[in-house]
């Protein structure tokens, strides 16, 4: 099968693939072959062996039977390959495939690395794909706009500068309810934390917000959150190729935490943002090491146990599973971490098979999610595998710490009816943790 | 007959060599120079340690993911490159070949040994060919340079076997051997088989990638 045989409508990959003509996407694609590529791409498209070794790693190649289209090399085949293949010269109508291929059928989540003899970085090959349609102007809808809302606010989700801070103080007043004295301190100079969540948190998840106000409450934690632009360590420019935006998304994360002078900054469970932070938006602003120290929450709360900052009430009894989200154990190694807070909070961990930093992506990931509606059920078939490694656990409750990872397997659970609940480690410390008696 | 023998182990063979040599080198080189003017902030996180890390891990069958769930081609891979490097040093005709050039000499394979290794490389390289035609991914993305790879590689065992055995005129197989031989040392810096060249670096920049920056390993 070839992506033309499985293409999806999407308004705007329509509507820009109709403007192009052969001429503009030769020129855009070799400008960006030419111009921003190197070494790594020469070597890996020369010495690619086409061995198909990579082809199990992948979660839509499994999940679809083995149908070598969706495996990594079949994947770079249709979309690189063909362009160094005809020089650039593709119709607009390839461009549309390739587009799909890039935007919704590869979570850049390099499990396939752990598969390849030669080291190619499929991950690596897929985003210039994704940054060639970016300049060719051509991206799905749905994750085209939160690239619009990243450059029109500094987030993704369109919140307005006072939709911010009035989201930070309605939640610190329901938390004051509960926590007497607790704040949600804004701008302090100087402090130990600056924490920092996802567009989405305040928008539609502002519970999490509450929760960490009310874990960092607990541990006398001395934070603070910024009440201007910059809060938001989200990212999907990373994600659509925009690389110019995504610097100045991370450069105005960073320089947020600075001019508060703050020690470090702790980020909330995502892990698209870490990746941003941590591994791409740096490099592409040319900043070796961060200006600014950056933890990922699971980090964080595995150092709050550590010190005994975090009095359990009651430990979580029903038996759970972890999942293991790409972006921060590929990406960072936290699955030691990760591990040790589960097992400090929960009574009963049933690990899925395979795990830890061979764990499967959950579908979601890479920006996937993002592209919305249309290509919902391309997650969902193209991870029937996660929906049986989640199944045979046998357990109910799964943990996993990063929002893509939520959404992408509530549906995953929903679509195979597995009756499964999420949870993100704040809910679980939030849940377990002790509390001042209600007055 | 002799005059072309004579002229396949002697200039051709000195050109060979050094194309292989020279073309190697120029196109590390160039590599190197790309990556420095193109991926600078790439290079800065390479790390010697987690380099060798990955490339020692992964010389072990079945000592990584890739290996452990792709049994058959892990077994045909490590069998056709350790024949391929043993043979081309310890066969007892390479090995004259040392020494009248340069008066090299060291102990070799018996014969029936080096027989037998080269009947294994062939097998496997059997098996190379019956993948690409069998198995659905990889032939999806099969093409003609794969195709070439593999005859370039797998055409000095197969030389080398008839010439051994004497088959059909012993010299002009073995012209054939010597020939196929150096088509595969010419062919190493500018077709696929430059894996031999750039594999180690790429397995070098993941394996430091993913131990220094992700603190994770790469298998
Ligand atoms: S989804 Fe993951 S395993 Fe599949 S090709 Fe993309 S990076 Fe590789
Ligand atoms: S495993 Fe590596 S070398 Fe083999 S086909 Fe996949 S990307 Fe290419």
């Amino acid at each position: 099968m070839s992506i033309l045989d499985r293409k999806i409508d999407d308004p705007e990959l329509k509507r820009a693939t109709e403007t192009l003509t052969p001429d503009r996407i030769e020129q855009v694609i070799n400008s960006v072959l030419q111009g921003e590529t190197g070494a790594r791409l020469k070597a890996y498209s020369e010495i690619c062996m086409r061995c198909g070794m990579c082809a199990p790693a992948c979660h839509y190649c499994v999940s679809h039977d083995m149908d070598p289209s969706y495996s990594p090399v079949g994947k770079v085949e249709q979309t690189m390959g063909l362009m160094l293949r005809k020089n650039g010269r593709l119709s607009p109508a390839e461009v549309y495939g390739m587009a799909q291929i890039a935007y919704t059928e590869c979570n850049l989540c390099r499990r396939c690395v752990h598969y390849c003899p030669i080291g190619v970085d499929t991950g690596y090959i897929i985003s210039t794909v994704r940054r060639i349609c970016h300049k060719l102007g051509v991206t799905p809808l749905y994750i085209q706009d939160t690239a619009h809302s990243h450059s029109a606010t500094m987030n993704q989700m369109w919140v307005k500068e006072d939709e911010w801070t009035d989201s930070l103080q309605w939640q610190e007043d329901e938390a004051r309810d509960e926590f007497p004295g607790l704040r949600i301190p804004l701008d302090v100079e100087g402090a130990d934390i600056f924490y920092s969540v996802i567009a989405p948190e305040p928008k539609f998840r502002t519970q999490l917000i509450y929760q960490a106000a009310a874990i960092l409450h607990h541990v006398g934690a001395d934070w603070t959150m910024p009440s201007t632009p910059g809060w938001d360590n989200s990212d999907m420019c990373m994600f659509t190729g925009d690389f110019e935006m995504m610097g100045r998304l991370k450069r105005s994360h960073f320089e947020a935490a600075q001019k508060l002078k703050v020690k470090r900054i702790v980020m909330g469970e995502c892990g698209h943002a870490f990746r941003s932070v941590y591994d791409v938006g740096n490099r592409w602003l040319g900043w070796k090491n961060h200006p600014v120290p950056i933890v990922h929450s699971v980090e964080f709360f595995w150092e709050l146990f550590h010190e005994g900052k975090i009095r359990l009430a009651k430990k979580f009894e029903e038996p759970v599973t972890i999942h293991d989200p790409c972006n921060i154990i590929r990406g960072r190694g936290l699955m030691d971490k990760l591990r040790e807070v589960t097992h400090a909070l929960c009574t009963n961990v049933i690990e899925m098979s395979p795990t830890r930093e061979h764990n499967f992506c959950c579908a979601a990931g890479g920006g996937v999610i993002n592209c919305g509606p249309p290509f919902k059920g391309v997650r969902l078939e193209g991870n029937r595998i996660k929906a049986d490694q989640l199944r045979n656990t046998g357990v109910k409750v799964v943990v996993a710490p990063c929002h893509n990872c939520h959404g992408g397997l509530e549906d995953i659970i929903h679509h195979y009816q597995l009756g499964i609940h999420t949870k993100f480690l704040g809910d679980l410390i939030y849940e377990c943790m002790e509390k001042p008696e209600p007055e | 007959m002799n005059a072309l023998y004579n002229f396949a182990t002697g200039p051709l063979a000195w050109a060979a060599f050094a194309i292989f040599i020279g073309g190697s080198i120029y196109r590390i080189w160039s590599m190197i120079q790309l990556a420095k003017q193109k991926e600078a902030a790439f290079i800065s996180y390479m790390s010697w340690p987690y380099a060798l890390r990955s490339i020692f891990r992964w010389f072990i069958p079945f000592g990584t993911l890739g290996w452990k769930e792709n049994p058959g081609i892990t077994v045909a891979t490590f069998l056709f490159h350790i024949c391929l490097l043993v043979l081309v040093i310890f066969t007892p005709g390479h090995e004259v070949m040392w020494d009248y050039a340069f008066g090299i000499s060291y102990p070799t394979l018996p014969e029936v040994v080096a027989d037998g290794l080269t009947l294994v490389a062939i097998g496997a390289a059997c098996f190379f060919v019956h993948r690409r035609l069998t198995n659905a991914q990889v032939r999806y993305v099969t093409t003609k340079a794969d195709w070439i790879a593999l005859g370039i590689a797998a055409a000095p065992f197969l030389t080398g076997f008839l010439a051994s055995q004497q088959f059909g005129d012993g010299q002009i197989m073995t012209l054939l051997h010597v020939l196929s031989g150096e088509a595969m040392l010419v062919a190493i810096p500018f077709t696929r088989l430059s894996h031999a060249l750039f594999q180690p670096f790429a397995r070098a920049y993941i394996g430091s990638e993913f131990g220094a920056v992700r603190h994770v390993q790469d298998w």
